[in-house]
């Protein structure tokens, strides 16, 4: 079993966790991440490692409520505990294994959308440690939704914060202020964009115009997360790649997007879109495969 | 009784079970394992230990059946196997040792593999547990992967008197008997989970959701976790896809994808939390083993199946009775077929494969005809669901993350047949990992030649 120690509701049904993972916490790196199940009956759920605390041995998932597996985790407490982590899986971001020199002389930009604010930290703030500082985009559908402000603005350079409908910050998609950035004459080297598969279409296309190299994480449906199932293949430059064991990183520019966001509703249910349009409420467009939010 | 005839085992009936996950073959009771057992003539240079990859004493342990000694049955099997109600039901008896029973010249031969098994229910039913060692030895290994390959190493090791850790990537032990195979050929709780406690109660520890090469690198357990010696057990590796237009279409699934589902996630039932999808016509290509078993789901999944092999019947590389229990079901077999490309609707769901036409031409390189495609027969099958079965190529996760280990030109890690050694002092390996995808039984035969491998190594350290 694996130990609940911090359990907190960052944004509406948006959730942090710290539990107790010794193996994961020792060895695991930006980029990586793990596979939880609350119980002997559960699903087995990815989940990007979002901190990480070797001497403790912990490490920090959030979350999203996205249907009934994630429903059932949001209501675990401090002091319960995990059925199963497993990890950490995938490869580290690029960046960890280049040298640290090389990597001062690079611009590099963080665009961060919704739920994706999480993954991106421990880049940033791995970085941050090295003494590079990076600027970061963070992209909420609100002020209510926007997670991880204050943790962020401690590792990155520059912190610019904007929301879909102009609550706070910024106004607008992150695309509008990456490319508002680079019209103030800003030079990045390479962008790295983790977000919702949509977001990161567009990022991509947004860059591939600007000529900006871009990483990109993705999420595709799992079962073992140890590349022996094969659901999680995706096209990247025509070949054919698993995202657990090749990636979960790829050239952003190379990933077959579309192809992706139709694969991840391979098992989204008229219940399940049912439900994710009423939990999502206002705030709902696209990722149920049905209302056209995502075209 | 025609004692050129086995005794015929009971079995649930076709039609039935095609809607039941229950276990298809229902067994020998004792009356009938003790005629069958009569027919063994205890043969003095008996041939089906020499077909058995684990050589257990089969005259020796039916002599004991006859006798109506079934508890001393299961210690002579036992000392040699540490899986027997798994080997009893999911083994190719045919090819391995009832292939060579004398009985089998002049009409068919002793039934080894249902005696086998039922000894091996018997033993559980009555509680009766495989006997461990007497002391430890102190010295400590692990084993990785839990699969048939890692508890039969890690069983014989025990019983030698090691202490061995087993780690296994999985929330559950069990590697392919629990993710591979289906509950109706080897049912779970009932037969795989106990034969796990059984191996336990030798002493063997099990650790799961330990990705080896993530989670914990092999040089680390042997430099910082105290481990003398590992034992690689880790499996067969990444599915195979054909790379024909139109595969990343919603609907087409690996076989170990939609096994893994309905076996270790439980989705067959529909009150479990992970889904499945429930195709109304399933097209599986291939022949082997896993087709078979992919298959057989998905017709009590409620679909009309399509097997789609290239070769014709006789390649079949699946168990004939894989194949005779699949037909009696209702699986179409489409033979000399290739599936050429994947068609999808106009949100990129399957609706149909088109196939060509095979036919067979001269000998390959594996001895069996090749096929060859028979110009302009072009076709379509209609289909909402293709499911691949093409074998797997290996995990490169162990191989990448171990300094001085050695891979083929397959990216099988190089390990010798007798006593499982690797390029890497102290590391032996055996199962999938090393000869690709194979059989239960002989990833369990190399697990038992990684034990001695281990054992020889360890005692001369």
């Amino acid at each position: 079993m694996y130990k609940i120690l911090e359990a907190k509701e960052l944004a509406a049904n948006i959730f942090l966790m710290v539990v107790e993972a010794k193996r994961v916490a020792k060895g695991c790196q930006p980029g990586q991440f793990v596979i939880v199940r609350t119980d002997e009956e559960a699903e087995r759920i990815p989940l990007t490692i979002c901190d990480y605390d070797r001497e403790k041995g912990t490490i920090t998932i959030v979350f999203q409520i996205v249907g009934a597996g994630t429903q059932i985790m949001a209501a675990l407490k401090e002091g319960d505990a995990f059925h199963d982590v497993a990890g950490p899986l995938g490869c580290p971001s690029e960046f960890v294994s280049e040298a640290p020199e090389a990597l001062k002389e690079k611009k590099m930009l963080f665009v961060a959308g919704g739920v994706g604010t999480a993954p991106v930290y421990p880049q940033v703030k791995w970085l941050h440690e090295r003494g590079i500082h990076v600027d970061v985009v963070v992209g909420a559908k609100n002020k209510e939704l926007l997670i991880l402000e204050e943790e962020m603005k401690a590792v990155a350079g520059n912190l610019y914060v904007t929301t879909d409908d102009g609550s706070y910050g910024r106004s607008g998609m992150v695309t509008q202020t990456v490319s508002d950035l680079v019209k103030e004459g800003k030079h990045y080297d390479v962008c790295v964009a983790i977000g919702p598969m949509i977001m990161m279409k567009f990022v991509c296309k947004l860059t591939k115009e600007l000529g900006l190299p871009t990483i990109v994480s993705l999420n595709p449906i799992m079962v073992d997360g140890t590349g022996m199932c094969g659901a999680c293949r995706v096209t990247v430059g025509g070949k054919v790649k698993f995202a657990c064991v090749d990636g979960p990183e790829f050239d952003g520019h190379q990933v077959n997007f579309d192809e992706a966001m139709q694969r991840q509703q391979i098992y989204k249910t008229a219940e399940g879109r049912a439900f994710l349009r009423a939990k999502e409420g206002d705030t709902h467009h696209g990722g149920c495969g049905n209302c056209g939010g995502d075209q | 009784m025609d004692v050129l005839k086995k005794v015929p085992v009971r079995e649930q009936d076709a039609k039935e079970r095609a809607a039941n996950f229950e276990e298809v073959c229902l067994g020998y009771n004792k009356e009938e394992a003790m005629e069958e057992a009569a027919r063994c003539i205890n043969c003095k240079n008996a041939q089906c230990i020499k077909g058995c990859p684990v050589a257990i004493d089969i005259p020796g342990f039916i002599e004991k059946v006859k006798e109506g000694d079934v508890a001393a049955a299961y210690q002579v099997i036992s000392a040699s196997s540490a899986l027997p109600a798994v080997c009893g039901r999911v083994c190719p008896q045919e090819s391995q040792c009832e292939g060579k029973c004398i009985r089998g010249i002049k009409g068919e031969p002793v039934s080894i593999g249902k005696l086998e098994r039922f000894v091996a229910d018997w033993a559980m039913e009555e509680g009766i547990k495989p006997q461990g060692a007497k002391e430890k030895n102190g010295k400590k290994v692990a084993v990785i992967g839990s699969g048939p390959a890692g508890l039969t190493c890690a069983g014989d090791l025990a019983r030698l008197g090691y202490e061995v850790t087993i780690f296994e990537a999985l929330h559950e032990p069990g590697g392919v008997l629990v993710y591979g195979i289906p509950e109706f050929r080897l049912p779970k709780s009932a037969v795989v989970a106990k034969e796990i406690e059984n191996v336990k109660s030798l002493g063997v520890h099990i650790e799961t959701n330990v990705v080896v090469g993530k989670s914990v690198t092999i040089d680390e357990l042997l430099s910082e976790e105290g481990f003398d010696a590992v034992f690689i057990g880790s499996g067969a590796g990444l599915p195979k896809f054909m790379g024909i237009p139109g595969e990343q279409a919603n609907g087409v699934f690996s076989a170990n994808e939609y096994l893994t589902r309905s076996n270790l996630m439980k989705a067959f039932d529909e009150n479990a939390n992970t889904p499945i999808m429930r195709g109304q016509k399933v097209a599986v290509v291939g022949g082997g083993n896993v087709a078979m078993d992919a298959a057989r789901t998905a017709l009590r999944l409620g679909a009309e199946v399509h097997i789609v092999y290239r070769r014709s019947e006789e390649e079949l590389p699946a168990r004939v009775e894989e194949v005779h229990h699949a037909k009696e079901e209702g699986i179409i077999f489409d033979l000399l077929t290739n599936p050429v490309e994947i068609l999808a609707d106009e949100k990129g769901w399957v609706k149909g494969m088109k196939c060509i036409r095979m036919e067979l031409g001269e000998p390959d390189d594996s001895g069996r005809r090749r096929p060859v495609e028979v110009p302009g027969s072009e076709f379509v099958i209609e289909a909402d669901t293709v499911i691949m079965s093409l074998g797997t190529s290996p995990n490169p996760l162990i191989s990448s993350t171990t300094q001085g280990l050695e891979v083929n030109k397959w990216k099988c890690i190089v390990a010798d047949e007798e006593f499982g050694k690797t390029t890497k002092e102290g590391v032996y390996a055996g199962g999938d990992a090393v000869t690709g995808a194979a059989t239960v039984i002989l990833a369990m035969g190399a697990g038992r030649a990684g034990a001695r491998g281990i054992d020889g190594y360890l005692k001369n350290k």
